[in-house]
């Protein structure tokens, strides 16, 4: 049989599933598959889909992988839901709104748990999307979490971040001015036929203007209703539009710059996480060393130096 | 390796009664699992493809209608056509005495029927996925 790497190359499903599930385990294999896959990346399109809880997010991702599948394009999606904190669980439920895409060749799903990462992605994110783009897959979407304010790591990853907002999030968007709302390449309003549509559009509008600067690109505000398909067509235009502007651009190559970056970081740390906290002299002292700093012997700081001094050394 | 065990949970057919399978997804979750639930009225051709590419270890199916020996025979025999044989796959629902023997033959491991404590079907899944 052929190495995986090769199989991925070949865009091959199940290779690609397999591939994805080592590396989101941090298995040694994966990391001498990413060998193979790395040179190969680097050609697909990577939109990121992000925004608050019930914003229709996955039922947008779907419709916007149909309207891209209509030119030819293949699609791979990342669907990431949260990992519970305390069990290590998690209900990955963003297929329930795709299921219409299932039974597509050219569309490879992956959903995924954050497995602790903060952030509203997922440590193994970025080796996902190598692998996917390895694979052939001419569009990348990753749809975050349902997130807050502070979750913003998808810029890290995308070409073009689009953040997707509803009706009724009222006066909620003057207080989210910062976070989410600084990173849009585009703004979608989801289920504009609500009530609360033109007020939400209105509060949109003037943080644009606001923070316009003269002569730049204003970010452009679509308005969707993706259940019925409604002004999806319109954003897949807006995007694509984004890209090409982008494309050449110093922007276009710091983009990718800050995504390798960021992988190559997010690699050190698990490497160094694994090293400190899996080593038996961490899980031999550390109820001992609680002891102590309970009972005021030592403090936290010294207590850490201690771990780290011995397993750094 | 850090690996966790991913089910994916689904309910094939037109039955519409869903909360035995949700009920058992958050148990499994709680468990420490992973679970992919896909909603309502799967093919079993949809539920073989979700399990390739979100490489799963487990299948649940659940079905209520009494069409299981149809659709569950359908999904273990295309998972065994697209050489995925070492995926474990669990029944439940309303599955009368007599058709238990044959499910079983067809590759459905563990059958569970209404009132199975969500103990049962956790520590069968993790006595028999392989590690």
């Amino acid at each position: 049989m052929k190495d995986l790497g090769q199989r991925v190359l070949d865009g091959e499903q199940r290779a690609i599933a397999k591939m994805i599930t080592l590396s989101e385990n941090n298995s040694p294999e994966a990391a001498r598959e990413m060998k193979v896959l790395h040179p190969a990346s680097g050609r697909a399109q990577i939109i990121g889909i992000t925004g608050v809880m019930g914003a229709g997010k996955s039922t947008l991702v779907s419709e916007l992988a149909m309207e891209y599948r209509k030119m030819g394009k293949t699609v791979g999606i990342i669907a990431i839901d949260p990992t519970s904190p305390f069990t290590g669980g998690a209900l990955l439920g963003d297929r329930i709104r795709m299921t219409k895409l299932t039974e597509d060749e050219g569309i490879f799903i992956r959903s995924m748990g954050t497995r602790g990462m903060l952030g509203g992605l997922t440590s193994a994110v970025y080796d996902v999307v190598e692998i996917m783009d390895a694979a052939g897959k001419d569009i990348i979407m990753v749809e975050t979490v349902g997130v807050g304010q502070a979750e913003v790591d998808i810029i890290k990853i995308a070409d073009t971040t689009v953040v997707v907002l509803v009706p009724g999030l009222g006066d909620s968007i003057q207080a989210i001015k910062a976070g989410i709302m600084e990173i849009a390449d585009i703004y979608v309003v989801n289920k504009a036929d609500r009530p609360g549509f033109d007020r939400i559009m209105a509060e949109i509008e003037s943080l644009v203007d606001l923070t316009t600067e003269a002569g730049k690109r204003s970010i452009p505000i679509i308005p969707t209703v993706a259940k019925t398909g409604e002004g999806i067509a319109e954003l897949r235009a807006s995007v694509d539009e984004h890209l090409e502007l982008l494309n050449g651009t110093n922007e276009f190559q710091a983009n990718r710059r800050r995504r390798y970056e960021a992988e190559l970081i997010e690699i050190i740390r698990k490497r160094l996480m694994n090293l400190i906290f899996d080593e038996s002299i961490f899980k031999e002292r550390i109820e001992g060393l609680i002891d102590q700093i309970e009972a005021k012997e030592k403090d936290p700081y010294s207590a850490a130096e201690e771990i780290l001094s011995q397993v750094l050394k | 390796m850090e690996g966790k065990i991913r089910v994916l949970v689904a309910k094939p057919g037109l039955d519409g009664h869903d909360r035995g399978a949700k009920i058992v997804a958050r148990a499994l979750r709680d468990a420490g699992m992973e679970v992919i639930y896909t909603g309502l009225h799967q093919t079993a051709e949809m539920i073989v493809q979700t399990a390739i590419q979100e490489d799963v270890k487990v299948v649940g199916l659940s079905l209520l209608s009494g069409a299981h020996m149809t659709l569950f025979t359908d999904v273990t025999r295309i998972l065994k056509e697209k050489g995925m044989d070492d995926v474990l796959v669990l029944g439940g629902g309303i599955i009368p005495e007599d058709d238990i023997p044959k499910l079983r033959e067809s590759g459905i491991k563990g059958i569970f029927g209404p009132g199975t404590p969500m103990d049962d079907i956790v520590s069968f899944i993790k006595e028999n996925v392989e590690e």
